[in-house]
């Protein structure tokens, strides 16, 4: 069986409408209204608890900002002592959020700066234990910063998908990013993570049509993270008058708090988001300048982000 | 890209862009994940298609569709030339799609037995081979958009994989044969490298013919059980690929003094 070429012929079908974050499926029969029933009935739940939720306690937020940040890092990379100083930085600096990544040997929807930083992670001897203990710290030294972990599948998958969520409630997590895992695909992950309080982040692409993204949108919680463009993580994205009226088309498909990001580098990409979404988020750019100037350099960099 | 160097040169000749990957073990986990790297972002002017019954749905069962032709003919073939339906047919796994292809036409023959064969390297008791089906290293896992058998640590990291047939030298295995290993249907055994040096020696010396290194493996345990089969059974060897392409790798193997001489003096020539 020789190896083939990678790209073959078009095969005729129609993939205009996935993006990044949808790639691992094609569109599959959504049951939509079994989802949505079981919404309600776990919002009546939700309401009865006292934990306040993370799109509350962000439109809390956004209630006394422009614009929101969301900052990266990868675990371990290049070391817990350096992720140490840089989520220091970022906490004293007024970030809003802080999305950990535990590493993967395949991270499909990263590009090459992310993927560098998941292979040397790894290459250090990680393993998952040791991020839900550092996590673990990080969420009971900056209580003012909402941590939440992102990583691929297959790590939750391993770990036991109730086991890994129900550790993350437990260190007081609130939310799990999962871009390769589809909501059609995810409804015990959706359903374990409500009922853990604990937001399943999902995404929209600028290639989601109007009514893929209420149906997202309905099945997620806590913010949608919106892929600015399509493609991987770190490539630079146009801010232009395209971009606003994605933003437009995501602003009427939820109310959820909207976060951008893919590509975001600089304090002219951060004031274009102001008044078009809720958060920005910062991923590669932050990673490039620990690399090349030192965890140092990231207050600085998230103040001047900022405009403060 | 060196294990498959003539291959890469006749892509190139018919047209195509080759572009190694530089990530990861470099085989071809990697060249899927950049794959699919390019395609989010290029999807408006590119279609992707795996080249194996691997992937999100519905690559596993297009791909499938597309290989069906090899068991179709098969099964026509074997009925003209034997008269009946073989006792056994064997085919190397690597994703999986020469496998998925030959199978497909004896699935509803359940006299059939199917057997895949995967590369065993270095020795399944070594971490130096691509066996998901046999031995212990691998366990489900989703990945690449799919849920199969993959070689991973308890942490769920893929693992390195070798094989002497790039090929075959993958993590995962396609979901549809996973499942049908799962039922029974198909049968797994693995094949080490050294196995199948021998077994290609001796299908050129004895058939004249040339197996590539990934189809040598289903030679292998053809040969292994052939001899324990009534004369009047058939079987059919899924030879998938031609072993000319793996002419470097094969000389290398065999250490074949004139050969390096060549290689020796035409490196020279080029200087």
């Amino acid at each position: 069986m020789p190896i083939r070429a990678i790209f073959m012929l078009c095969c005729g079908c129609d993939v205009k409408n996935l993006g990044p974050a949808m790639l691992v499926t094609f569109l599959l029969s959504f049951t939509d209204c079994r989802l949505s029933q079981k919404n309600s009935k776990l919002k009546t739940l939700n309401s009865e608890l006292k934990i306040m939720k993370l799109h509350d306690e962000l439109r809390s937020r956004r209630d006394q900002k422009k614009i929101l940040l969301m900052t990266h890092l990868v675990l371990g990379y290049p070391s817990f002592e350096t992720n140490r100083e840089v989520i220091k930085q970022m906490a004293e600096n007024g970030v809003d959020c802080i999305e950990l990544q535990i590493p993967f040997s395949e991270p499909m929807a990263d590009g090459p700066v992310i993927l560098k930083a998941n292979q040397k992670a790894l290459a250090t001897g990680i393993k998952v234990e040791d991020c839900f203990e550092f996590a673990a710290e990080m969420v009971a030294a900056f209580p003012q910063v909402n941590f939440l972990f992102m990583t691929y599948y297959n790590i939750v998958f391993r770990y036991g998908e109730q086991k890994f969520l129900t550790r993350a409630a437990e260190i007081g997590m609130k939310g799990t990013i999962v871009p390769d895992l589809p909501p059609e695909e995810g409804e015990s992950y959706l359903t374990a993570s409500r009922a853990l309080d604990l937001a399943p982040i999902t995404f929209f692409t600028p290639t989601s049509t109007d009514e893929r993204m209420q149906e997202v949108a309905a099945v997620g919680e806590g913010f949608v993270y919106v892929v600015a463009r399509r493609g991987v993580t770190g490539e630079h994205t146009e801010m232009d008058k395209g971009l606003i009226e994605y933003l437009a088309r995501c602003r009427a498909a939820t109310e959820l708090p909207l976060a951008v990001g893919f590509g975001i580098a600089s304090r002219k990409d951060v004031a274009m988001l102001e008044g078009n979404a809720d958060m920005a988020v910062i991923g590669t750019a932050t990673i490039r300048l620990v690399d090349e100037q030192g965890a140092g350099a990231v207050g600085p960099f998230i103040a001047e982000l900022l405009g403060t | 890209m060196a294990r498959q160097r003539p291959n890469v040169f006749w892509m190139e000749k018919l047209g195509a862009t080759v572009v190694p990957v530089t990530d990861g073990s470099r085989t071809l986990k990697d060249a899927i994940n950049e794959a699919f790297r390019d395609w989010v972002t290029s999807m408006d002017n590119t279609h992707y298609v795996l080249g194996t019954v691997c992937g999100p749905h519905p690559f596993p069962e297009m791909v499938a569709w597309f290989q069906s032709i090899i068991g179709t003919e098969a099964h026509k073939q074997i009925l003209a030339q034997h008269g009946g339906m073989p006792a056994r047919v064997y085919a190397c796994v690597g994703g999986g799609s020469n496998a998925m292809g030959i199978f497909q036409g004896f699935l509803d023959e359940s006299d059939v037995e199917l057997i895949g064969v995967e590369a065993g390297g270095k020795g399944l008791d070594t971490d130096q081979h691509a066996s998901r089906m046999v031995g212990d290293r691998a366990a489900a896992g989703v990945a690449q958009g799919y849920k199969t058998m993959f070689l991973q640590d308890d942490d769920g990291q893929m693992l390195d994989t070798h094989s002497i047939a790039a090929g075959l030298d993958y993590v995962g295995i396609s979901p549809i044969l996973s499942d049908l290993g799962e039922k029974g249907r198909v049968r797994f055994e693995a094949a080490t490298d050294d196995e199948v040096l021998e077994a290609l020696t001796l299908t050129m010396r004895t058939e004249g013919i040339i197996p590539a290194l990934e189809s040598s493996h289903a030679f292998v345990q053809a040969f292994k059980e052939a001899p324990s089969m009534s004369r009047d059974e058939a079987i059919i060897i899924n030879m998938s690929g031609r072993g000319d392409k793996d002419i470097f790798t094969i000389a290398h193997a065999f250490d074949d003094p004139s050969w390096k001489e060549f290689i020796i003096a035409r490196a020279d020539s080029y200087r």
